[in-house]
């Protein structure tokens, strides 16, 4: 066998060992990106992979159609690279949303070019591209949906009854076709074209009746479902880099799939099959609260919070939504600098993804090391002199605990009725993102200060500086 | 063309096992407040499809197949480089007390 570098197993050769050095550099970028230290430089080792492998797939021997090739490739790039540079840190998850569809449907592409060109595959091999084709048309698909969903581009879910029923039917035709297909039975264009118009019709009827809450989940499944299909379409085209990368993910993302769901406190089947998400109607399964809510005025929320020795700030999505990070933050830093112990308590479902309110926190300049979770903080609300509570709501809900008949008994929550005084930062009167009464706000350590995010953090500032 | 190494049979499980292993492992211990920038990390990973993207087109031989092709190529270089780009994004900001010269900086 001739090896010269310019020969064809020459150049086959360089092509492996550039894909070992690739799968070497994602799974060390990944293991870095896994801590707040090293995770700045664990994307640019897994860049630095992405790179290697692909200028040295232009090797690849009889490589041709540069002319379709070059252009896609730098379309495909600098479309991306321009939208992920403006989008907004509140719209992350559904870009993460619509570039993991997009990834599902290039495997799915693959899939598509082998399987309608239908010369000298194994049974093995068109199954594998059967699969990895199905759910990499429905990652695609259902991501879509889901980009169209929280971008708000789709405003409502659609529920019929027998809906489940429906997308049984569904998905059992598109098995069919596609067990017609992968057997070589009926390989031919109509029914290739037909399987994979079942799976993209599968993957939006999956997607449209779940709800907005319950999305970040469904867009971690489907991250973990594309890289299973790049992994499978990675058996079929022989290569191995596909093979790694995407099984690495797709086993990540199973678990990230499962850690948020716990953190929710849903399991996925509930999440898939029940469309809790955004009933709205579930208020009415609640326990009655009573009591009253309390008013409170900014200059005296300004002087407790000033002389307290610690104060927790609970962010959520609606301090995000009113853009006033950078206020509360701004805040924190007067009280730190008047001595001040200030955390900030994140629930694990804070924002619209897990996470996600980090990343807004970050934006606004504050440190991670004030950054605390759920299981870290809990224990120091009772220590606490003012729990701040900004934007959040179902997730600090005290019945979460107590009462059985809630629809989110169970779910973990952020003790913070249990501090000395809780502030509640909140626009009127109405019920969460759910629609369940919020215990807290009744209690008697709590006390309500009505008004938009920004402009409350506004009047905070002035009155700590005033005490 | 005939590849030089065939991943086929036991040796594909085997890599499959070991990959979904790593892949467990390395993600296993990450704090919650990582989710989303490694959500978004690993998103850019499977943009590795480029690679087979460009193959299929690169050998595509009818039009369909070539058309299929370019948007398979299209939307794979997306998901890499739109992947990066927001993962650094997001991680470019974090840091901690002492990473900061000002607090606050802007």
């Amino acid at each position: 066998m001739e090896t010269s570098l310019m020969g064809a197993d020459g150049r086959q050769w360089l092509i492996q060992i550039s894909y070992l050095v690739t799968a070497f550099l994602f799974i060390m970028g990944l293991k870095r990106m896994s801590s707040p230290v090293t995770a700045r430089s664990g994307i640019v080792w897994a860049g630095a992979g992405m790179l290697v492998a692909t200028l040295f797939t232009f090797l690849y021997p009889g490589l041709g159609n540069f002319e379709w090739l070059l252009p896609a490739i730098i379309a495909g790039t600098a479309l991306a690279w321009w939208s992920g540079q403006r989008v907004a840190m509140t719209n992350m998850p559904q870009m993460i949303a619509l570039y993991n569809g997009f990834g599902g449907g290039a495997a799915a592409a693959i899939a598509a070019v082998e399987l309608y060109r239908g010369e000298h595959m194994t049974a093995t091999m068109s199954t594998l591209a059967v699969v990895g084709a199905l759910i990499g048309a429905i990652s695609f698909s259902g991501s879509l949906v889901a980009f169209g969903k929280l971008q708000g581009l789709i405003k409502r879910s659609f529920r019929f009854n027998g809906q489940n029923i429906v997308n049984l039917l569904v998905i059992a035709a598109t098995v069919t076709v596609g067990v017609f297909i992968a057997s070589g039975w009926h390989a031919d264009m109509f029914h290739v074209t037909l399987f994979f118009l079942l799976a993209l019709l599968f993957g939006v009827l999956m997607t449209l009746p779940i709800g907005g809450a319950d999305m970040p989940v469904v867009i971690s499944m489907y991250n973990a479902f594309t890289g299973l299909a790049v992994a499978f379409e990675g058996f079929v085209m022989q290569n191995a880099a596909m093979i790694i990368a995407g099984t690495v993910v797709g086993s990540a993302g199973t678990l990230l799939t499962q850690l948020m769901a716990r953190a929710m406190n849903r399991s996925l089947g509930n999440v898939l099959f029940s469309g809790f998400g955004d009933t709205g109607g579930a208020a009415a399964a609640g326990g009655t609260v009573s009591g009253s809510m309390k008013p409170i005025e900014a200059a005296d929320v300004g002087v407790m919070m000033a002389f307290a020795q610690k104060v927790i700030v609970v962010p959520g999505y609606g301090m995000a939504v009113a853009q006033a990070q950078h206020k509360v933050w701004e805040l924190c830093q007067l009280l730190i600098e008047r001595g001040v112990m200030v955390r900030f308590a994140i629930h694990p479902v804070a924002g619209r993804m897990p996470g996600h309110m980090n990343v807004l926190l970050a934006e606004a300049g504050v440190p991670y090391d004030l950054i605390a979770d759920l299981d870290e903080i809990n224990a120091e609300f009772e220590t606490a002199d003012v729990a701040l509570i900004i934007g959040a709501n179902d997730v600090v809900n005290p019945v979460a605990r107590n009462d059985k008949s809630s629809p989110i008994y169970g779910m973990p929550i952020l003790n913070a009725d249990k501090a000395k005084n809780v502030i509640v930062i909140k626009r009127g009167q109405g019920a969460g993102f759910s629609g369940i009464e919020n215990a807290l706000f009744y209690l008697d350590n709590t006390r309500m200060l009505y008004g938009d995010g920004q402009a409350a953090a506004s009047q905070l500032i002035q009155a700590v500086k005033a005490a | 063309m005939t590849p030089i190494v065939a991943i086929t049979g036991i040796v594909a499980l085997y890599i499959f096992m070991l990959a979904a292993f790593a892949g467990y492992e390395v993600i296993a211990k990450v704090p919650v407040i990582l989710h989303t920038p490694l959500m978004s990390g690993s998103n850019f990973v499977h943009g590795i499809v480029l690679v087979g993207a460009m193959v299929a087109l690169g050998g595509a031989h009818t039009t369909l197949e070539k058309i299929i092709g370019a948007v398979g190529v299209f939307m794979a270089a997306g998901n890499a480089a739109g992947g990066y780009v927001v993962t650094e994004r997001m991680l470019e900001m974090f840091k901690s007390s002492g990473a900061r010269k000002k607090p606050g900086g802007h």
